[in-house]
């Protein structure tokens, strides 16, 4: 059981606060919904026979998604309640016997800050890609490889420093990333309410409005080669839907370990549970506001975008124009950046199409790396006591030299790989689990349910606290578990052995490690002031 | 696409669809934190205070 006795901060700013109930479940929903709904779940969907997918996919959401998010959301409002608003200061909150507690909440923040730092270099290549398709600059035909070749250009992936020595002019990927990157800090300096909660209210309808639309334009596409009749919609969602696409049965393709793990990846990914992001969202709640159907909704929100949007659209477009063989092993940012291209080429108002579709990827990214910074910009804020303007010039400097570090190692990708790999895939999954532990066992289930529970519109039944104690824990500590040693014995994109042999890689690693550090030093200092301020609240009359 | 594949995207689709339209619904009826009725014994009028 917390002992939940920390002085509020006296001499603290006024503290923001969300405008609307809409507003907080847009913002957390924009910052779950990103490319790996519209572009990884297919493509893992369709990889594991997407029926049989479909099966771990539900049920890793309703034992560790909803629930993990229930209780990310329950901590935060409870240390937003005791004037908190980052990791380091909700955790020292929730957990005051354990010294090591608040520096415990670097994780919360190296991980937003870290994965925004490539996060907003892939947000260029949207905004880039709806601009080329609306201006016609991506007509390469129908090869395949120009559009590889084009999207390798412009990435500068053949070699390191490619996009920083163009004899004196900006790459275009370069200037699209300083655009992307502008636009987050304007609207962060305008904060909670006026900034993230205004962007959100009109982003994630737009977006879920374009998305309706390339899905109606998918959707009625037929059959556009009638010299291939067997390539045509129906077929297509079969390619993602059927559950035995080969000669397995539903049953013996259940049986798959490896599906379950990515399908439980994908859930906990694609909800952003983990990520320090909901803790920080969720401490500007007013204590008694509802948590418990937001959370739901949001989760949901996410949901539909993922599967009924996501799941309908990226891989029958694709294989109505090039079959199962244009769509099998391509990657993420293959499918993405060098097959869909190609298709909505290919496609009757493809271009226009093709627009609404980079551009619903730009939203999608931009309201996810917006949420990124918060969490770093509460900790300067609250625990430095510096200003907003302060803050925010602060965390741009920081951010726009591992941009530039990311934009700089581009060969094969090596940094933002690295990046994602330590930060965005391991970090996330030892953040979860650590704030698994601190929500079941020091916590305690029954504050953490009644915390859920207080304000609540709907109410969560208590087994959902026993699962967050008993099986949660658990069923992630085992993903984890498994997904390391399938990482370190992988024969093709071992990262361990990249790490070993990679001087980029290695060089990545201890960039990680100094933003680390940084992040430590500042948690030092905010605890120290935090001290202080309560020693002189104990003994003011 | 076969029945199985029609069963599996009618259920994952809708599943997820009446979810998400559920929760909006009950988000926008639902009454905000400032209008909730509190029940006699938590209404706490003073007057026996003198």
């Amino acid at each position: 059981m917390a002992e939940t006795t920390p002085v509020e901060p006296s001499d603290a700013p006024k503290m923001e606060r969300w405008g609307t109930r809409l507003g907080v479940i847009l913002a957390v929903m924009g910052s779950a919904v990103g490319l790996g709904n519209f572009l990884r779940f297919p493509g893992k969907a369709a990889q594991y026979e997407g029926g049989a997918f479909m099966v771990p996919y539900f049920v890793a959401l309703l034992v560790l998604g909803i629930p993990l998010a229930w209780a990310e959301w329950a901590m935060g409002r409870f240390g937003g309640c005791k004037g908190y608003n980052s990791t380091p200061g909700i955790y020292r909150t929730l957990w005051r016997k354990n010294p090591l507690a608040p520096y415990c909440g670097v994780l919360g923040l190296l991980v937003p800050v870290v994965i925004y730092m490539y996060y907003v270099f892939i947000e260029g290549w949207c905004l880039a890609y709806a601009w080329y398709m609306l201006t016609g600059q991506l007509t390469l035909g129908k090869d395949a490889a120009e559009y590889g070749k084009f999207f390798d250009n412009f990435i500068g992936s053949g070699s390191n420093g490619l996009l920083v020595a163009q004899h004196g002019t900006l790459a275009p990927a370069v200037i699209f990333l300083l655009i992307c990157f502008v636009l987050n800090f304007a609207l962060i300096f305008r904060g909670i309410s006026k900034g993230i909660e205004k962007f959100c209210l009109i982003a994630m309808p737009m977006l879920v409005v374009c998305a309706i639309i390339v899905l109606i334009r998918v959707l009625t596409l037929g059959t556009p080669d009638p010299s291939r009749p067997d390539l045509n919609v129906l077929n297509g969602l079969g390619y993602l839907w059927n559950a035995h696409t080969t000669n397995k049965t539903f049953l013996e393709s259940l049986a798959n370990g490896q599906m379950w793990l990515e399908a439980t990846g994908q859930i906990f990914f694609s909800l952003s549970v983990g990520f320090g992001v909901i803790i920080t969202y969720s401490s500007y709640l007013r204590r008694d506001d509802d948590i418990a159907l937001s959370s739901l909704t949001s989760c949901a929100g996410n949901e539909f975008c993922e599967v009924a949007l996501g799941g309908m659209i990226t891989v029958p477009a694709a294989f109505v124009f090039l079959g199962a063989a244009g769509i099998a092993g391509k990657g993420t940012f293959g499918l993405g950046f060098v097959t869909l291209p190609m298709v909505f080429e290919m496609m009757p108002l493809g271009r226009f199409v093709g627009f609404l579709f980079f551009f619903l990827l730009f939203l999608a990214a931009v309201t996810s790396s917006l949420s990124m910074l918060q969490p770093a910009i509460a900790l300067l804020e609250e625990g430095l006591g510096i200003g907003r303007k302060a803050s925010v010039a602060l965390l741009g400097f920081i951010t726009l030299i591992g941009s530039l570090f990311v934009v700089y190692f581009s060969k094969g990708l090596i940094a933002l790989d690295t990046m994602d790999f330590w930060v965005g895939t391991v970090g996330i999954f030892i953040l979860a689990f650590f704030q698994v532990i601190l929500f079941g066992w020091v916590m305690g289930l029954r504050t953490g349910v009644e915390e859920i529970n207080r304000g609540g519109t709907i109410r969560v039944p208590y087994f959902v606290g026993l699962v967050l104690k008993f099986v949660a824990p658990l069923y992630l500590g085992g993903v984890l578990v498994t997904f390391l040693y399938q990482s370190f014995t992988a024969k093709e994109g071992n990262y361990f052995l990249t790490l070993r042999d990679s001087r980029d890689a290695q060089l990545t690693v201890a960039f990680i490690v100094i933003v680390a550090i940084l992040f430590l030093l500042l948690i030092g200092q905010s605890v120290k002031r935090w001290q202080k301020r309560e020693l002189m609240a104990e003994e003011s009359p | 696409m076969n029945a199985g594949g029609w069963t599996i995207l009618v259920l994952s689709v809708g599943f997820v669809t009446f979810l998400f339209a559920w929760c909006i619904y009950k988000v926008l009826t639902a009454p905000a934190p400032g209008e909730k009725l509190h029940a006699q014994p938590g209404v706490d009028t003073h007057d026996r205070d003198d």
